[in-house]
């Protein structure tokens, strides 16, 4: 990797970027691909510019051969990322067990004694409402939502922003009854069976979860269940 | 949405750079392509220093300290090269895959 490179790749990082850097795996010769334009030693013809469209698109490197050359395309993107809704028990354990596994989490809860930085090291804290705050945070599909204050003041606006959006993953707290009437109140306010039925409630896998941090891996567990693709013919207990 | 969506890793370009800030000689190793059963998936980087320190991983643990070797070996020539692994290779067994993959792993060094 030529100097210079290295630092636009940890800069594109640290503002959450994606890039593809695509290589000739004889030379080392190089290229970043920065927002659609090219920057580096690597000639790309039309060929090799529609594999790097795709596996762009895809998030997924891949080696490609390109005439006589066999080129490496990577494709670095940003971390995923977690919203969740209220600062307490469960979400501290799920906080840091989320960005353990490399997620990027905010916490969202106005009360600010709940939400600080002392109780949830390394977590984006926001005090604003949870629409409001879910607005900003512009949700897409590489991100997951999930709402566990127990409060439907709280807990309904963050569930409604995360289904009108492409969010990977909803899910919320409470039992089957409690589940129930959310779904009767959020059908009042617009929402389609089909809607509602993102909702992942009750949340987290059913792996018999007690404790707070026992249901926060059931949450991980599930979203990860989510998110990865299955192999054909194997199937989960 | 897409199918696949990669997740998080070690931090290895984060640890190249404090590395490259440090003076150290470094170089990248990264997965390009699997066959069968391989156990981490193509894009997966390991770096290596010049004292042998490394970061991250290509396998589970079955060609890391190979891959480590032929770093060295990178750094002072300088050439990037493409390492072949695979249970059907002649090398020793401790440097093949167990679980019957094959990969190829692409190391440069990082300037």
């Amino acid at each position: 990797m030529r100097a210079g490179q290295l630092d636009k790749l940890i800069s594109l990082r640290d503002s959450k970027r994606s890039v593809a850097r695509v290589t000739d795996i004889a030379t080392g010769d190089d290229v970043l691909i920065i927002d659609g334009k090219a920057e580096g030693a690597l000639a790309i013809d039309a060929k090799l510019q529609a594999a790097i469209d795709d596996a762009l698109a895809r998030e997924e490197s891949r080696l490609i051969e390109d005439g006589n050359r066999r080129v490496f395309i990577q494709v670095l993107t940003p971390p995923l990322r977690l919203a969740i809704i209220g600062a307490g028990h469960i979400s501290q354990f799920l906080s840091t067990i989320a960005a353990e596994i490399g997620y990027d989490v905010t916490v969202i809860d106005p009360r600010t004694t709940y939400a600080s930085a002392t109780r949830f090291p390394g977590a984006t804290l926001s005090h604003e409402w949870p629409d409001e705050a879910l607005a900003s945070l512009a949700l897409d599909r590489r991100s997951a939502v999930v709402a566990l204050s127990h409060d439907p003041k709280l807990d309904e606006p963050a569930l409604a922003a995360a289904l009108k959006s492409d969010a990977f993953y909803v899910g919320g707290l409470g039992s089957r009854k409690t589940q129930a009437q959310r779904r009767e109140r959020m059908k009042g306010q617009g929402f389609t069976d089909a809607d509602l039925d993102r909702i992942h409630g009750p949340v987290g896998l059913d792996i018999g979860a007690l404790s707070p941090a026992e249901i926060a891996v059931s949450i991980v567990a599930q979203m990860i269940d989510v998110l990865r693709p299955k192999k054909k013919g194997v199937k989960s207990a | 949405m897409a199918d696949i969506i990669p997740g998080a890793d070690d931090d290895v370009l984060g640890t190249v750079h404090r590395w490259k800030g440090e003076g150290r000689k470094v170089a990248l190793a990264t997965v390009v392509t699997t066959w069968g059963s391989s156990p981490r998936p193509v894009g997966s980087q390991l770096a290596v220093d010049d004292k042998g320190n490394f970061v991250g991983s290509v396998s589970a643990g079955c060609v890391e300290s190979a891959v480590v070797d032929a770093a060295s070996r990178i750094i002072k020539n300088g050439k990037p090269e493409l390492l072949d692994f695979g249970i059907a290779d002649d090398q020793a067994w401790e440097v093949g895959l167990s679980c019957g993959g094959k990969i190829e792993i692409f190391v440069e060094t990082v300037d």
